[in-house]
């Protein structure tokens, strides 16, 4: 049997679609589908399956459309969204720098954005603790907050073009400087900002609506359209430097967009979910175990990866301990860890 | 910057009198005000005065613990680095520190351990546990341990022993006040029974270091060419990692997961003493002590009269200097 099935039409288009890589996408697209199937119909309130898709369909009653269409879906779609984003970061940093250990953590992106929301939370509160402004501004200092550090290490890195160790060793040291800045504003403000900054910085969906599933939505796809366009760059940048310039790539200007793509899907990720750690680290491993490390073939695995890890995480925390809501950020790795730790058991001879 | 073997020396003492100048600046400065004079007469000629009592119980095992902490951190980094031949590893690539952590959190929340003491010995099982868990899982298979599989498998170890952390916490919120402090790392209020407890285990860890220096400059050619000079991988990699979970293990018991030491020292001892891992293993425990010590110092002053975690120090003045030394070139391997 043949590994591939060429597919063309007429003289313009013409893919080899990789069968076992098509079977799994399409495998993981059903199992994120029944995800959000269960996570509608799961939480305080159950609601059938059925109803769930009556209600979507506009036929169910009034009180499961108001749980499900106000509270359950735009939560739904925010984990499933910042899930594919981080793990499409994630593939891109890890293939960008070459090393495994990259994740959009380590390099200093989402440290950033933690940063820059404990300092809003900081500037912007009153004695009582209250905010003075609008809690919706808080993506936005997050977007800031990473993009500002993507930057930083950009440019720190830079000396006659930038290379990918000293783009990685950068990245770790700005991102321990990010975190030592949290801890320090976290101990000089007041209790209950602490304890507010802790949760976003776990990483969390819980206060999603539909506003930001507007926001997050056409980001999103825009951002992974750009990515699915620029894949073969990012095989050429993982073969290193002399190669890369041997095909024709212009590497920096290459890694410099890299760079500027990874950050941009990391920040807006954190914008709505928070530090959701480990989905950007394991999501691409999973789907490299699965598929082999040819980008195009792993990036919509690792995405629906990410994004069955994120809602996943947000199922369990917000049922296991009911009433109690769990940062989704707390369960992602849980999630992930043991199934990346069984591939990596069964596939032994990587 | 490759300097021949005289200044090398010349250099590594230098920095050993630093070392000893920070640790005695640690004695003396602190939040009760105290002089060199008082520090001095505290060791020879003791009078029970509140601040003697201080000098002898407090800062100076505080500054025993933060320099021997601050090299064995700084040493099992620069192991992890080699073994797996990623200069993004560090002890926590082991799952020591989130080991170490998730066995606190456990034995506090069900058995209500709370003692220092007995933290010092659950934090060394459960780093010693984890690092072996990660081992074994890398080392299955026909092609043995090899470094992306160690790198791997520890990352994802890692990650869900502090998730599982996390978890433990969220469950049970009183944990958390208890043993926070603990988590953030700090090297602060420690008895020395706390460092005397581990030391036996950092000996032998310094025992191994000796003997395998030489054969990790080999190993780090790489698989292939250390097998055809003859060398024992598979042995030097197993010393190594066991070098490691007594360094790493023995930190973490005494100071809780400090993070920033083991990635970054190692690089800027790299950077001082070229690719000789005979020369770079001593450069790292010195200057590991002496960036410990120094962080301990400012996080006294920082926030005044509070302290800050010394983890936070660490980062704020390792970094800058850490970037400076990423830009000049640093060696890949």
């Amino acid at each position: 049997m043949k590994k591939y099935v060429s597919l063309r039409i007429g003289n313009v288009i013409s893919f080899l679609i990789d069968k076992k890589a098509f079977f799994l996408t399409f495998v993981f697209f059903l199992a994120a589908f029944f995800v959000i199937l269960v996570s509608a119909s799961v939480g305080e309130v159950m609601i059938s399956p059925v109803q769930v898709f009556q209600t979507i369909f506009g036929i169910g009653d009034g009180t499961n459309e108001l749980v499900i269409k106000q509270f359950r879906l735009p939560r739904i779609l925010i984990s499933l969204l910042v899930g594919m984003c981080l793990a499409v970061a994630g593939g891109i940093l890890q293939n960008l720098v070459r090393n495994p250990l990259a994740s959009p953590d380590i390099i200093g992106i989402t440290g950033g954005a933690s940063a820059a929301v404990v300092l809003f939370l900081m500037l912007f509160s009153d004695k009582n603790h209250s905010l003075t402004v609008s809690i919706h501004w808080m993506p936005l200092a997050a977007f800031i907050g990473a993009a500002v550090t993507g930057i930083c290490v950009y440019l720190l890195s830079w000396k006659n073009g930038v290379t990918a160790i000293r783009l990685v060793l950068v990245g770790i040291g700005i991102s321990f400087l990010t975190k030592a800045l949290t801890t320090l504003l976290m101990i000089k403000g007041p209790i209950y900002q602490a304890s507010q900054a802790n949760i976003w910085i776990t990483g969390s969906v819980y206060a999603a609506n539909w506003s930001q599933v507007k926001i997050l939505f056409p980001a999103t796809i825009i951002l992974l359209l750009i990515t699915v366009v620029t894949v073969r760059t990012i095989n050429i940048q993982s073969f290193g430097d002399e190669i890369a310039i041997g095909m024709g790539n212009r590497v920096q200007l290459t890694r410099f967009f890299l760079l500027f793509l990874g950050t941009a899907l990391t920040a807006v990720a954190v914008a709505f979910g928070g530090g959701i750690g480990f989905v950007g680290l394991i999501a691409p491993h999973i789907a490299r175990k699965l598929v082999g490390s040819s980008f195009g073939l792993m990036l919509p695995i690792s995405a629906f990866v990410g994004a069955l890890i994120v809602m996943l995480s947000d199922l369990l925390g917000k049922t296991i301990f009911l009433p109690h809501e769990i940062p989704a950020g707390v369960f992602t790795s849980a999630i992930g860890a043991p199934y990346f730790i069984y591939l990596l058991m069964k596939h032994r001879n990587i | 910057m490759s300097l021949s073997s005289n200044r090398k020396a010349i250099l590594l003492f230098l920095s050993f009198l630093l070392l000893l100048f920070s640790m005695c600046a640690s004695i003396v400065y602190g939040y009760t005000d105290t002089s060199w004079k008082m520090a001095w007469d505290a060791f020879f000629h003791f009078n029970g005065s509140n601040e003697h009592i201080i000098i002898q119980n407090v800062r100076l095992p505080r500054s025993v613990i933060a320099s021997v902490v601050g090299a064995c951190l700084a040493l099992s980094g620069a192991l992890m680095q080699a073994i797996t031949k990623n200069p993004l590893a560090s002890p926590s690539v082991f799952g020591i520190n989130a080991g170490a952590g998730f066995f606190i959190v456990l034995a506090f929340s069900l058995f209500s351990v709370n003692s220092l003491q007995a933290f010092t010995w659950i934090a060394f099982a459960g780093a010693a546990f984890a690092a072996m868990l990660v081992y074994m899982i890398s080392s299955l298979g026909s092609d043995g341990l090899t470094p992306v599989k160690l790198t791997l498998a520890g990352a994802a170890v890692a990650a869900l022993f502090s998730s599982l952390t996390q978890g433990l916490l969220v469950l049970n919120e009183a944990a958390l006040d208890q043993v926070l402090f603990w988590l953030a790392g700090s090297v602060q209020g420690r008895k020395m029974e706390v460092i005397t407890a581990v030391l036996p285990y950092i000996l032998i860890g310094l025992v191994i270091c000796t003997i395998i220096a030489s054969k990790l400059n080999v190993l780090v050619m790489g698989e292939e060419v250390a097998k055809s000079l003859g060398l024992k991988v598979g042995t030097v990699k197993f010393f190594a990692a066991c070098a490691v979970i007594f360094f790493a293990g023995g930190a973490v018991a005494a100071a809780g997961p400090i993070a920033f030491i083991g990635v970054v020292v190692p690089h800027i001892a790299k950077y001082v003493a070229g690719n000789d891992y005979r020369w770079i293993l001593p450069f790292c425990a010195v200057f590991g002590g002496i960036l410990l010590v120094a962080a301990d110092i400012g996080a006294r002053f920082i926030v005044m009269p509070e302290e800050v975690p010394v983890g936070v120090m660490t980062a704020i003045i390792g970094t800058p200097f850490f970037v400076y030394i990423a830009r000049k070139g640093v060696r890949a391997s």
